[in-house]
């Protein structure tokens, strides 16, 4: 079941991250609600898609209960405000931030923890 | 990059679309830059209920819709870029990117609409997501019986106010002047909510906190006097400032931060307009950055064709 509507592919399970971020080096996942916090976290990514050719870019729905996964990640305690963005790397969570994200530090994000 | 458009708008709010809409409609070749999300504040708006012939709408559809409409009449647009110089007193008008790319066109219709006021005090970017917040919508379930600060005193502050009491435990307004900006019946439905309780004439200095926010430091504007006062989050509703600080000494701009436009949306630099939130003027609402978007592009459209 999708929970979003964006250009950004949604991941609709636990297991289908799981696969995802194991069969691939960098993943980064804007895990949130179709809100002003995160819509436009959506739309860079969308934006960054072709330029980090390197990186898999995926959606995933705050309020689906498979995210708990993100919402429970240790690298997510404290976080109060939507979105949680995670950067996977090799499997393993590189960074994580909460709440909205302008173009220069997801670039910044992608440049760091995902080169 | 040698095109040149005819129109180049910079800003895809709703002035910014709408204006796209019609400059691409009335067939000039249309671009529009965007620094921010497209959408702009309609992103920010959980639910339209009075855009004339629209019963209710989620603002990131119908911002999503007048996307379409505009691409859909050809306009080309690119987001999130970053501006770094804007030459627009010449014929030929012209905005050099970050990325080295520069973008020519004959007229300039300028709608950078506005950004939320932050109070820029100590601890703002430390517990901004940590528990400063600017969106009730997003954020209030995070607060469940917490206790709450709501900085403002407009509508906007008040109206958040009260829904945030049906999670937070309870809400504490501070403002910083004796009296309240909002509408009467947002103030009484405030001030009769058990949840609610008012720190007037005054100010927070500073967020303060460990690895989440646990305090504020609130200055008394009449005494001068300091206290620290417990909370576990921060909504922030102090209204927003128009995003014209890049084209200060390049376009007029009044001492509240406007551009100054006549009725045809015209600022003092030939062919280069204004629309929107940016502008001087008393009401800002979808409908009147559509207004403005719309007279802003039948303007540079006549400019085109006639040169005034």
């Amino acid at each position: 079941m999708n929970y979003l509507r964006t250009n950004i592919q949604e991941i609709e399970t636990a297991d289908e991250l799981q696969k995802i971020i194991n069969e691939h080096e960098n993943v980064m996942v804007c895990c949130g609600r179709m809100g002003p916090m995160c819509i436009p976290v959506y739309e860079i990514m969308e934006e960054l898609e072709e330029e980090y050719e390197n990186v898999k870019f995926y959606s995933m729905g705050f309020d689906n209960p498979e995210s708990v996964v993100i919402r429970n990640a240790p690298e997510c305690r404290g976080f109060m405000g939507l979105p949680f963005t995670m950067y996977y790397k090799n499997g393993k969570v590189a960074k994580a931030t909460t709440s909205i994200q302008n173009m220069e530090q997801v670039k910044q994000n992608l440049d760091t923890h995902l080169a | 990059m040698d095109k040149i458009f005819d129109v180049m708008i910079l800003g895809a709010g709703a002035a910014g679309l709408s204006a796209g809409i019609y400059a691409s409609r009335g067939k000039l070749d249309t671009l529009i830059l965007s620094e921010g999300v497209t959408g702009g504040q309609m992103v920010l708006t959980n639910e339209i209920a009075n855009y004339p012939g629209v019963e209710t709408i989620k603002g990131y559809e119908l911002s999503a819709i007048m996307k379409r409409q505009a691409r859909s009449f050809g306009c080309t647009m690119k987001a999130n870029v970053k501006i770094l110089k804007y030459s627009l007193n010449e014929e030929v008008k012209s905005v050099e990117l970050e990325d080295g790319r520069v973008f020519r066109a004959k007229t300039v219709i300028l709608a950078p609409g506005g950004k939320p006021r932050s109070l820029n005090i100590p601890g703002e970017r430390a517990y901004e997501g940590r528990g400063i917040s600017y969106c009730a919508t997003c954020d209030a379930d995070f607060f469940r019986d917490k206790r709450l600060v709501v900085v403002g005193g407009g509508n906007s502050a008040l109206e958040e106010a009260v829904t945030l009491t049906h999670f937070a435990s309870q809400v504490t307004i501070v403002h910083q002047f004796d009296h309240f900006q909002a509408f009467a019946h947002a103030v009484e439905e405030a001030q009769k909510n058990p949840k609610i309780s008012f720190i007037m004439e005054s100010e927070l200095r500073a967020y303060m906190g460990g690895e989440q926010l646990e305090k504020v430091k609130i200055e008394n504007l009449r005494t001068g006097e300091m206290q620290e006062h417990e909370t576990d989050g921060v909504f922030v509703f102090i209204g927003y400032q128009p995003n014209t600080e890049a084209f200060n000494g390049l376009v007029e701009i009044n001492e509240r931060g406007e551009f100054v436009v006549d009725q045809a949306m015209k600022t003092n630099i030939p062919g280069v307009f204004a629309a929107g939130d940016c502008i001087a003027k008393r009401y800002r609402q979808v409908t009147t950055a559509v207004s403005d978007g719309t007279i802003a592009a039948l303007s540079a459209i006549e400019y085109i064709r006639t040169g005034e």
